[in-house]
């Protein structure tokens, strides 16, 4: 047990605990509060696995875009009339079964894939390799992110234009 | 061993104390005597009235949808940035390709008129056609006036 | 630093914790100047003396002001959200002090050495906008959820044109490391990257003008970031009183204005690596003269304090020069001026590279 251990524990405790608060609590507002935890955890988990980009891009588009998105998204709901919102159970079986269906898929993948077990070779700077990838290899998937985007951005556009009328 | 980000997390824990101290000296000399008053949210001296639950300006909304697109974006030229002059111009243009699609959609939001800040448009009350109106009526009435008379 | 803090020690664990902090100690009296600064220059701006009582022109004021909030009762309204209330002043301060752990005082002295500093940097101030959130939600007062909203939407819009500046100086500098990038620009001031980089040719003439560009609108959007006026409406004292920490009083309040005079520092900081040379000497340095190498590290933490506060002192004088804009005029700003400038100033300064 050396301190890269604890530190690794640590994280995952905090990722653990913050995600069972997050779908535990029954205020909304609340639960988007924890997820500030639980994605850093992640982003910590991140780190030890030796992604330093990818690392930042988790606190840079989860903290600072999705999780803003999110309490703006329950914000703009009008439901809301008092600070301790709450949130019920309904749907319960479809629910049961849809995350029923995606535990098993993700338990598969566990036992399926053949894990690469090698200690992380300390912190290489992978930003400029992963630019080189994006340019050379993965040139196709790079530029139809871009169309992948454009896409999302036409789509928010008009489902708040349709918000407005 | 102690990697950079590992001070990161040092300086992280060194916040959070700092805060922590400076909440805790305060607590051990500062005075504690509230009142039902004093509990009370601030509203400018008033008695606070309904909630500050209002719905939001859609906007709101709309601004964070389209700052999360555009942050995505950020997040994949930088490594591009990084070793694009490596492969010269064809380097450059992969990079330029990408910005210039997201742009369209700018252009096409900015056509579209989705960059607009929604502002309140106040109902300006037509006066001009009520006077109108009735200075007709007045002027009616004072020629039947002057018929009478 | 590190280094020799961890021969100093022998342990790298203490080391770092001494290390990490030294920006503290660099900040809490940067603020207490800075507030003291700020209402000099407000006050000489409008034809007053400001605060004169305590000592020479009231340069204690501030510190009575900090004991006095210190002694402050701490008020928690009976409405609020008591556990979210508590811990936004944490997480502000956590945000505003993680930027500085990638800053670089001087060559001797840099928190970390991540050799992806402005990316870093970038990502890190999203977690003051989630305090901010959380500050206004919990207090459960108007002007605070106005004022928390207003200021998120404020600050992520202006982070685009902040990251497109950032990005095209990425692409002409080749290095994401805030270090690197100051000691690119080292010895005279026409080697600093607002005057085109310390290469000599047809590059810096070209890329001159488009750098000022890039500076300007980096400025700006900064500006917007720290909620400073013009872009103050998340604040704005006539209508929102005091934006997202209406509620919060004594020690946490102090917290709040701790974080958003150290934010200024850091946003400051941040324009003067980029295009001013961080902190190197526009002139040389004297130890360089005297033959004492020792002194230059201290030379270049003053440089670097001194460009940061003119920053500061640039962002106090704006605000007695400018009207605080609409929302509407806010968002115009930021999306049909400063993103298309900054775009199209990237791709001209990409292919000025490519020259």
């Amino acid at each position: 047990m050396n301190i890269y251990d604890i530190i690794f524990y640590l994280f995952a405790a905090i990722t653990l605990v913050s995600g069972f608060f997050v779908v535990s609590t029954k205020n909304i507002v609340h639960a988007g509060f924890y997820l500030l935890f639980t994605l850093f955890g992640v982003a910590g988990l991140y780190v030890l696995l030796g992604a330093d980009f990818i690392a930042i891009v988790q606190l840079l588009v989860y903290v600072g875009g999705i999780l803003i998105l999110l309490l703006f998204g329950v914000m703009l709901t009008n439901k809301i009339t008092s600070v301790d919102l709450r949130s019920g159970t309904s749907y319960i079986i479809p629910a049961v079964i849809g995350v029923g269906i995606l535990w098993g898929a993700l338990t598969a993948v566990l036992f399926k894939t053949s894990w690469r077990s090698k200690a992380p070779s300390g912190m290489d700077p992978t930003t400029s390799e992963i630019g080189r990838l994006l340019i050379t290899d993965y040139v196709l998937v790079f530029e139809l992110l871009g169309i992948l985007l454009l896409v999302a951005l036409i789509g928010a556009a008009s489902i708040a234009r349709r918000d407005k009328e | 061993m102690l990697t950079e980000f590992g001070k990161i997390f040092v300086f992280l824990l060194v916040a959070i104390i700092f805060v922590a101290v400076s909440i805790f000296i305060a607590k051990l000399i500062r005075p504690v005597r509230p009142t039902k008053e004093k509990l009370k949210t601030y509203e400018c001296g008033e008695n606070p009235v309904g909630t500050p639950w209002i719905k939001f300006n859609i906007r709101f909304y709309v601004v964070a949808l389209i700052f999360l697109i555009f942050d995505v974006e950020v997040v994949l030229l930088f490594p591009w940035a990084l070793s694009y002059k490596e492969y010269g111009f064809y380097g450059f243009l992969v990079g330029i390709i990408f910005l210039v699609i997201l742009a369209v959609g700018m252009a096409y939001e900015w056509r579209k008129g989705d960059l607009e800040w929604a502002r309140p448009k106040p109902n300006i009350p037509y006066l001009k056609k009520i006077i109108k109106n009735q200075t007709g009526e007045i002027n009616q009435l004072q020629s039947e006036e002057s018929k009478i008379e | 630093m590190f280094e020799f803090l961890s021969d100093l020690f022998g342990s790298q664990i203490i080391a770092a914790f001494i290390s990490a902090a030294l920006p503290l100690v660099f900040i809490v009296p940067f603020v207490i100047f800075a507030v003291w600064l700020e209402r000099k220059v407000s006050a000489h701006m409008q034809d007053r003396l400001g605060p004169m009582r305590v000592g020479w022109h009231g340069w204690l004021q501030t510190i009575a002001d900090f004991f006095k909030l210190l002694q402050k009762e701490d008020i928690v309204a009976s409405d609020t959200d008591k556990k979210f209330f508590n811990v936004a002043p944490y997480i502000v301060f956590a945000g505003t002090y993680l930027v500085f752990a990638a800053l670089p005082f001087s060559s001797a002295y840099i928190g970390t050495s991540l050799d992806i500093g402005l990316f870093y940097i970038i990502a890190v101030s999203g977690l003051v906008v989630i305090g901010i959130l959380m500050a206004g939600w919990a207090s459960n007062n108007k002007y605070s959820l106005y004022g928390a909203m207003r200021s998120a939407a404020q600050i992520v819009s202006y982070e685009i044109p902040t990251a497109i500046v950032i990005l095209s100086i990425v692409m002409f500098t080749g290095t994401l490391s805030l270090s690197e990038i100051s000691d690119n620009q080292t010895a005279y001031f026409w080697n600093w990257y607002i005057f085109g980089g310390p290469d000599w040719g047809l590059t810096k003439f070209l890329v001159l003008p488009f750098m000022i560009i890039g500076f300007l609108i980096l400025y700006i959007s900064t500006l917007a970031e720290v909620n400073r006026t013009p872009f103050d409406m998340p604040e704005a004292e006539s209508e929102l009183v005091a934006g997202y920490h209406t509620e919060y009083s004594g020690i946490k309040f102090s917290m709040f204005f701790l974080a958003e005079y150290g934010n200024m520092f850091a946003v400051s900081a941040i324009v003067s690596v980029i295009f001013f040379g961080g902190y190197q000497s526009p002139i040389g340095y004297l130890g360089d003269a005297l033959a004492a190498n020792w002194l230059i590290p201290f030379e270049q933490l003053f440089w670097f304090a001194a460009k940061g506060i003119f920053f500061v002192f640039v962002q106090m004088w704006l605000r007695w020069t400018l009207p605080r804009v609409r929302v509407d005029q806010l968002m115009t700003l930021c999306w049909k001026y400063l993103i298309p400038y900054s775009i199209v100033n990237l791709i001209i300064i990409g292919i000025i590279t490519l020259i």
